[in-house]
């Protein structure tokens, strides 16, 4: 029989009945882990009819004495060199279930197979090198493991054989180990004494380790106990997409922690909209009824239409996740240039990305040394702390209240480059990135507004497409002008012929929109110019963005023009070709404009003057600080 | 993780000592805790699930690469619970024109049944292939020279396979989210790291991604799931005259095994028993030490 072994056996499958258990086994390059796979498989009487021999009868061919490894290096190359490359798994069964083992490379190149690897595991294995003791590839993947979350961490000090089994020596490393891994926060759930080659203290204790009295590698493996239910937090329900095949309007994710049923009362976040689930629609039989529990992927309809797109977060009312454009976060990098204060880099937590800066970095190091501590960038293979400053808003948690929706990876050109723990979470703060120096006007402020006789401001017409905000802003950017003052009208319209050229009218593309927009006016208000903003904005919340941006300058109005008035006056045939259905996403037929509740001045225009209701607005920039000129000085205008 | 939420396959009520002890001593099973809500099936299931609706989200041209088998029969069902009862993209078929009979009368038979967007491409022929390969090698590498034509042809970012861990060591070593050369190739020696279920989505142009729903998935989890969801299989898979197929492909270069397993319930007990492995009776496997990762790194599944 010529053919080579399987890395994986399926000759053990899992049925439905037994446990499964996922268990990386971690440690220094040449430490042993491939013997100890190796071993395990033999002791538990999982390897296939024939494997042992024709184990032996290849390593003789290759004229080598007969490894245990074998059994993993299944792929021509590792056998070659003589190292893993990759994880691969193996599944084999002790007394009370089955186990599927991970094999993590050592080396330190292959860290990202490591972490591959070992982020799929519910406990791990970490094996040391009696005569070695720990190294830093050691202390490295206990770092890791405490970094990926796994909190079992058997310890195993293999090679017992080359030390005369010493129980001098093994205490020496124990104590070493636990240590270390107590500084991490992880209890070793065992420290055990072994010879992977010679079987010592895998299955069964032997004479050579009678001063020994734990459990065996296959005991210790079989008593990892379950982490807490992710049931038992609060519902976190990060959305995949929105399906519309057919009339129901589908919010599609997987569960992540806590559960759901139709009727609840939920909030979407970051946006923090409120609605209720009417359904939870399946295949093939639809609608399921009662709790859907943490690890569910389910679909949801709600009970009216809301905005709701990939990354949001859903969660009951009163137990929501926090919208932040600021975290802190434990990361590993894997890259291999450095993660550099000031890099921007793309950060994706459960389905949201984001372009995001790195503001800060503090406690970078080599887990492996743990010495040399700096500030500036993380190296390939090392660890620090990061602040990340959000282009959006996103909502996330600390890690320690929710593992799941705490984490997050970090994508560089396209390809995942580190991840890591988030620690806290900021709400609302602004984010600045610092490597960023805008170079300052020459003129200051008080120069300017001296001549234009107003301080800068951001006037933002709002409200539905024919509610006249183009025709006002005009009159109004005249009126300023004729003044001596300094106006500048931004339509949306305009705006989007050029700068916003990419930016098309889905949810997502209309916030970005509003998002350039207050951003330019933002600028021109703080060099003391008026910017006139005449655009729909039907979102509050996008408003509030823009607010957020443009800060003391921001002077919403509200045109409240009937929108029966606007369909009629129709400016742009808008109206016309959205109700002959060729205009997709119109705002004003649906009932997708949401008016301020707040606004610094209201208008209804169909009850007005133009002149009058350019008075109105001079009048209110006059009295909220922006104009200095008088009142009375009105009258002249007309 | 692959499989999220594993604890919750943990229910104590259930767990049952192993059938005939083997040497490992038993340790007490107190304090475990939870009472999950979900069992071992759903729990692939729903990762499964979340993997394709990544897969819909994330790529612009996917389709699903249906083999006709037992796994891409379960694939097929878990991408309609995914997308609630039919798949909106191209479930293709890349035919060698050698596959048994039976597997063709399924393919036509539940193409229709399924509402699926069949597309059948077909493969060159045997003299355009590499002549160093060893023939079942060889005869099989026309699937990948086919897959290569058909994604040249329609242009896909992102092809669904149903291949599994626990099959094969090369496959053992995949990534859930595969990325492939401009020329199919899998380089295994640079595979970029994936973990908590963030996946590299991003093929550099011209590439495609391989992505693989059931990559954590065991060959009895593929027929408890079948069992329970009442999937159809072909005839082939149970035993006639003392013989059955654990896996199919080529008509030329598969072999079934021998078995009296005439039922799925009959081959979970088999497939408790028994150290064979799965693909044993596919020749291309066994022909060389490396033929089939020299198969796997230019292209085949």
């Amino acid at each position: 029989m010529k053919m080579i072994l399987p890395a994986s056996i399926s000759a053990t499958p899992n049925g439905t009945t037994r446990p499964q258990v996922r268990i990386v086994i971690v440690g220094h390059v040449d430490h042993g882990k491939s013997t100890l796979v190796g071993r395990l498989l033999h002791e538990t009487k999982s390897l296939p009819e024939g494997k042992l021999e024709m184990l032996k009868s290849v390593s003789a061919r290759r004229g080598m004495p007969f490894e245990w490894s074998f059994l993993l290096d299944a792929l021509q190359t590792e056998r070659d060199q003589g190292i893993t490359i990759d994880t691969t798994q193996i599944r084999f069964r002790t007394g009370s279930r089955d186990i599927v083992l991970i094999d993590a490379p050592g080396h330190a190149e292959f860290l990202r197979n490591m972490i591959t690897g070992a982020s799929q595991a519910d406990g791990a294995v970490l094996i040391i090198d009696a005569l070695e003791g720990v190294r830093d590839q050691t202390r490295r993947h206990g770092y890791l493991l405490h970094l990926l979350g796994v909190k079992q961490v058997a310890v195993v000090v293999n090679k017992m054989d080359r030390v005369d089994f010493s129980a001098d020596r093994f205490n020496e490393i124990s104590d070493e180990i636990s240590a270390h891994l107590t500084d991490l926060g992880m209890t070793p759930t065992a420290v055990i004494p072994i010879s992977a080659r010679d079987g010592d203290g895998v299955a069964e204790r032997t004479p050579r380790t009678r001063w020994y009295q734990g459990p065996t590698v296959v005991e210790a493996l079989d008593a990892l106990e379950p982490a807490r239910p992710l049931e038992e937090l609060a519902l976190r329900l990060p959305v995949q997409a929105i399906y519309k095949f057919d009339d129901r309007r589908i919010v599609a994710g997987r569960i992540e922690s806590g559960h759901l049923a139709a009727g609840d009362e939920i909030v979407i976040m970051p946006a923090g909209k409120i609605a209720k689930i009417k359904t939870v629609e399946s295949w093939p039989l639809t609608p399921v009824q009662g709790k859907q529990g943490a690890g569910r992927s389910v679909g949801i309809t709600l009970d009216r239409e809301l905005f709701v797109e990939r990354g949001d977060v859903i969660s009951h009312t009163g137990a929501s996740p926090r919208d932040t454009r600021r975290l802190r976060a434990r990361i590993f990098w894997l890259h291999d240039k450095p993660l550099a204060n000031g890099e921007q880099i793309l950060v994706r937590l459960g389905t949201r990305e984001s372009r995001a800066t790195v503001v800060r970095i503090e406690k970078a190091v080599d887990p492996g040394e743990l010495s040399s501590i700096e500030n500036e960038s993380i190296a390939k293979n090392h660890v620090g702390e990061i602040d990340i400053s959000l282009a959006q808003p996103i909502a996330a948690d600390p890690y320690s209240d929710n593992p799941r929706t705490g984490r997050l990876v970090i994508e560089v050109a396209g390809r995942i480059a580190g991840g890591g723990l988030v620690l806290s979470v900021d709400a609302g703060q602004r984010a600045v990135p610092i490597d960023i120096v805008p170079v300052e006007s020459a003129l200051r402020p008080d120069e300017r507004s001296a001549r234009y006789r107003h301080n800068g401001a951001v006037v933002w017409l709002t409200g539905l497409p024919g509610s006249g905000k183009s025709t006002l802003a005009r009159a109004l950017e005249r009126r300023l002008f004729g003044n001596g003052g300094s106006p500048i009208l931004l339509d949306g319209d305009t705006l989007r012929a050029g700068l916003n050229g990419d930016l098309g009218f889905s949810a997502a593309d209309r916030t970005e929109n509003i998002r350039r927009l207050a951003e330019v006016a933002t600028h021109l208000a703080r060099n003391g110019h008026i910017a006139i903003v005449a655009a729909v904005s039907p979102s509050r919340e996008d408003r509030a963005a823009a607010r957020r941006i443009a800060d003391a300058a921001f002077r919403e109005v509200y045109v409240a023009t009937p929108a029966e008035v606007c369909e009629s006056r129709d400016p742009k045939g808008h109206y016309a070709k959205a109700r002959a259905g060729a205009l997709q996403a119109f705002t004003g037929i649906g009932n997708d404009y949401q008016p301020p509740a707040s606004s610094e001045l209201t208008i209804d225009t169909s009850a007005r003057s133009v002149s009058d209701a350019a008075d109105e607005i001079e009048r209110m920039l006059a009295k909220t600080g922006i104009l200095f000129d008088e009142l009375v000085d009105l009258a002249a205008n007309i | 993780m692959h499989v999220l939420n594993n604890e919750s396959a943990k229910d104590p009520s259930r767990w049952v000592a192993p059938a005939n002890g083997n040497a490992i001593p038993q340790i007490a099973l107190a304090a475990r805790s939870g009472a999950p809500s979900i069992d071992h099936l759903d729990a692939l299931e729903a990762q499964s699930i979340y993997i394709l609706r990544e897969a819909f989200a994330r790529l612009k041209k996917l389709a699903l690469l249906w083999s006709l088998g037992k796994d891409s029969n379960v694939m097929i069902w878990l991408a309609r619970k995914a997308f609630l009862g039919r798949v909106p993209f191209p479930a293709l078929h890349v035919d060698t024109g050698k596959k048994f009979p039976e597997m063709y009368a399924f393919r036509d038979r539940y193409g229709k049944e399924w509402e699926l967007d069949l597309r059948v491409e077909p493969c060159p022929p045997i003299e355009t292939i590499d002549p160093t390969l060893p023939p079942a090698a060889r005869s099989a590498a026309r699937k990948t020279e086919g897959l290569k034509l058909a994604l040249a042809k329609f242009g896909f970012d992102g092809l669904i396979a149903g291949i599994r861990r626990d099959e094969e060591a090369t496959r053992a070593k995949e990534r859930v989210f595969s990325p492939r050369g401009t020329e199919g190739g899998w380089d295994v020696r640079d595979q970029p790291p994936e973990f908590w279920d963030q996946f590299n989505a991003s093929p550099p142009p011209g590439a495609h991604l391989r992505i693989h729903p059931i990559l954590h998935w065991t060959e009895a989890d593929i027929w408890a799931y079948t069992k329970r969801e009442n999937i159809p299989i072909i005839p082939l898979y149970l035993a006639k005259d003392g013989k059955r197929y654990r896996s199919l492909g080529d008509a030329d270069i598969t072999f079934p095994v021998a078995s009296a397993a005439a039922n799925i319930e009959e081959i979970l007990a088999e497939l408790e028993a028994t150290k064979v492995p799965e693909r044993s009776g596919r020749a291309l496997d066994h022909e060389t030490e490396d033929a089939f990762e020299r198969l796997r790194v230019a292209g085949y599944l």
